[in-house]
This record gives C-alpha cells, structure tokens and sequence, in this order.
C-alpha cells in the first residue's frame, strides 16, 4: 500500500500530518506483529487498517492512541511526540476501543452526559444526540435493560458531539445494524471533510467512495 | 471546547462513583457487614469477660476495619477497567492524578466513612476504656484514607491480572502494617490516659505521604496495566 512502507528510515515530520507513526514495531507474546511500520494521516484521511484476526489491528489502534508502548518507534500528533503532549492530544483524540465503556448501572442519557463532561463537551446535547443513534425513548433505562448494540451507540453517540480531529475506532460497526453503519459512514465522511481523520479497524467493507479510504495491511506473521 | 477545572472533573468522577455504588447497594454493604460481624463474632468466641475485651478491643476494630477495606478493594477499579470506562479516563484530557484521586476519595466515602461512623457502637460492645474513644476515632479518620490510597496502588498494579486476590492481599497487606501498629498503639496508650500525639503524628505522616505520592503510583500502575 502507498502509505506504509517497511523501510526504517524515519520520514520528515510535517506540521500538516494529523498523526503519524514512525518505524513501530510491536511485539506481543513474544510474537512480532509488525515492524517498521510507517504510517502518516492527513486531515480528511480515513484510514482502514485491514488484516486477519490477530494481525495486531487492535495493538496498533492502541498504541496510536497512547494507551500502549510500542516496543520501537514514536507516535506524533501534529509532528510532536504525543508522550510529550499528552492533554494537547488527548483534547483532540476520540478512541473507542472493544469496550464500549458503558456503566450498566447508569441510565443511557447518564452515561452519555458523563461522557460528554468527562471530555469537556456540552453534557446539555446529550438528548438530542440519543436521537442521533435511534436511542429516543431509551434515555432512562438503566444501560443493564439494554442490548450489546445499543450500549455500542451509547459509547458512538458521543462522534456526533466531538470536537476531536483525531478519531480512532476500533471496530465501531460491531453489533450496529445495516441503517447505523451508514449513518456512520457518512458521519465519517463529514468529520473527513472538516480536516478531522478517521483512523478504524472493520471486516466489512466500507461502502464509502473507495478513493477515500486509504488502507493499510497488517499481514498474520508467524515468526 | 470548553476545559473542565481540574474540580470539576474532580466533582464528576466522584458524583457518578457514588452514584454507581448507590444503585449497587451490596458494594457498599458487604464490607460493612463483614466489619460488623467479625467484630461481633469475637465477644462470642473469646467470652463476655470485660477485662479481656477491652485489652484486646483496639486489635479487633482495627484489624476488622483493614481487612473490610481490603474486601472492598476491588471494586476500586475492577469493573471500569472490564467495561473500558477506565481507559476512556485515562485517555480524557485531564490529568490522571485528578481521575485517580477522585476515585479513591470516593471509595473512602464508600467504605471509610461508614467504619468510622459505625465504630463507636461496635466499641462498646467490646468495653472499649472510656479514654480511648477519641484515639479510636482520630487513627480511624486519619487511618482508613490510608488504606484507600495504599489499597488503590495494589490494586492498579493487579487490575489487568484475571485472578489478582491473592497477590492483592500479598501487595497490600505489609503496607497497612505501620498503620495497624501505630493507630493500635496510640489507643493503648490513650486507654492508661497518657498522651498519643506521637503515634497520631506518625499516622498523620503516613497519611499526608500517601495523599500526595499515592495518586502519582496509582496512575503509573494504571497505565503498566491497560499496556
């Protein structure tokens, strides 16, 4: 693929790249997953990282957002290192993981304005956005009563809300149905156009213009 | 984007902790319980004589009191970090002393705050001597944020371990040692009527210690665990 190459040679650093990764290598069980891996985000990239199950896609997802250490090599958030930058990064970085990170003892509409506040966002919304992901009339049910789908919409509710230019989501159409994902596909094409990036892990394949996705492979390595 | 104050995302963590643990009563329940009933448990075991009791009251409160904590514990961590809340805090952008604190304040309010309202009672069914109440309650208020605060350390180191308990207990309990030694003391002390400022100072020093350096542990833990 054009933006990844396999050459350790750390590329020039430019302010007009979201993020970029220089010459990750991560090893997990002492199994290397990648190596060198180059990767640059532009603003209005959306980034499909593509590989078998246990390629390293979440590994990498992670380690892009901060949460993990690669084993070599540096993560940069607008050509600054994001160990350095931490909250400048973090107020602009969007990451849902596996979890949705739901509270089942919280109500749908609770859960959501926490996590509006928790990241500085206007919790007053956080009605209006249930709408968005077809949660209208389930705002006071305790998350507990509600289905695997609809804690995902919870946790994805606050895309509609974000002022986050850096998105990364790791498999964020799990558990939605068919009308959702295009929904979000098209949210992603709006925050693409605005200068935000989309950086995401999904088996399916994205029904969006293909000369808008960029995407990178991750291959099963057995060594 | 309008930047939560450092008190505000403070108040926040704190407000939907307690409300948590408010519609999941046994959390809060359970260790106060376990408190209870071991405390209760001992005048039937070693006998109703006074004398006895009240030597060995302190001992009891304050070991019943480590080990409801310890109980408790889990709780502190666990289930944010299984439903991915935990990550999403340590990738919000304040900074995770703030979280950590908050969390561990909360769990004081939780777990501390009704031993130490509930002790006095429990006090004079072991013939507590009349002098040591206020030695009782002073190492309780000074004693039970302590274990909070070193009682988070372990637990952040032990979150990502799918059976941590054990190790969690062995983490743990030598750092509640000094606490258990000195509050016991100073109660001993205050029953013969002589003063305990020393050991109130040492606690206190324990205290301040872990509220300043223990929030600064709890995250690096937290972020070697959700590595």
């Amino acid at each position: 693929m054009s933006n990844i190459n396999y050459e350790n040679e750390a590329a020039t650093l430019s302010k007009n790249k979201l993020l970029s990764a220089k010459s990750l290598t991560c090893i997990r069980e002492d199994r290397l997953l990648f190596e060198a891996l180059n990767i640059d985000v532009s603003p209005g990239d959306i980034v499909q990282i593509e590989g078998p199950n246990g390629a390293g896609k979440t590994s990498l997802l992670r380690i892009l957002a901060g949460l993990s250490q690669p084993y070599e090599g540096s993560v940069y958030f607008q050509a600054e290192n994001i160990s350095e930058q931490r909250e400048a990064f973090h107020q602009n970085l969007l990451y849902l993981g596996h979890l949705p990170g739901v509270k089942d003892e919280m109500t749908a509409q609770e859960n959501l304005e926490f996590n509006l506040a928790l990241h500085g966002l206007n919790k007053a919304t956080a009605e209006s956005t249930l709408a968005e992901v077809s949660l209208l009339g389930f705002e006071d049910t305790l998350a507990s009563h509600l289905s695997a789908g609809q804690h995902r919409r919870i946790a994805l509710a606050r895309l509609w809300q974000s002022q986050a230019k850096v998105w990364i989501l790791d498999e964020p159409f799990t558990a939605i149905d068919k009308l959702g994902v295009e929904k979000l596909e098209q949210l992603f094409l709006h925050h693409a156009n605005n200068g935000g990036c989309v950086i995401l892990t999904t088996h399916q394949e994205l029904s969006l213009p293909a000369e808008r996705v960029k995407k990178v492979t991750l291959a099963y390595r057995f060594y | 984007m309008t930047q939560l104050s450092y008190r505000a995302a403070f108040a926040l963590i704190v407000k939907r902790d307690l409300m948590i643990a408010f519609r999941h009563r046994d959390d809060i329940i359970n260790p106060l319980l376990f408190f209870i009933i071991v405390v209760t448990l001992f005048p039937l075991g070693v006998g109703p004589e006074s004398t006895m009791l009240s030597r060995i009251a302190p001992g009891i409160i304050w070991v019943a009191a480590l080990l409801s904590t310890l109980l408790s514990l889990d709780r502190l961590f666990k289930s944010d970090h299984a439903d991915g809340s935990l990550e999403q805090m340590l990738l919000s952008p304040h900074p995770v002393f703030i979280l950590v604190l908050a969390k561990i304040v909360a769990h004081w309010l939780l777990t501390g705050l009704p031993l130490i309202i509930i002790a006095p009672l429990l006090a004079v069914l072991l013939h507590l001597h009349e002098s040591s109440y206020n030695a009782l309650m002073l190492t309780l208020l000074l004693g039970t944020p302590i274990l909070s605060l070193l009682g988070a350390i372990g637990v952040a180191l032990t979150v990502g371990i799918k059976k941590g308990g054990v190790l969690l207990s062995l983490l743990v309990l030598p750092l509640y040692i000094p606490v258990l030694i000195f509050a016991t003391s100073a109660i001993d002390t205050a029953a013969m009527n002589l003063p305990y400022d020393g050991q109130l100072a040492i606690i206190a020093a324990i205290f301040f210690a872990s509220l300043t350096l223990a929030p600064f542990a709890v995250s690096a833990a937290l972020k070697v665990s959700t590595n």
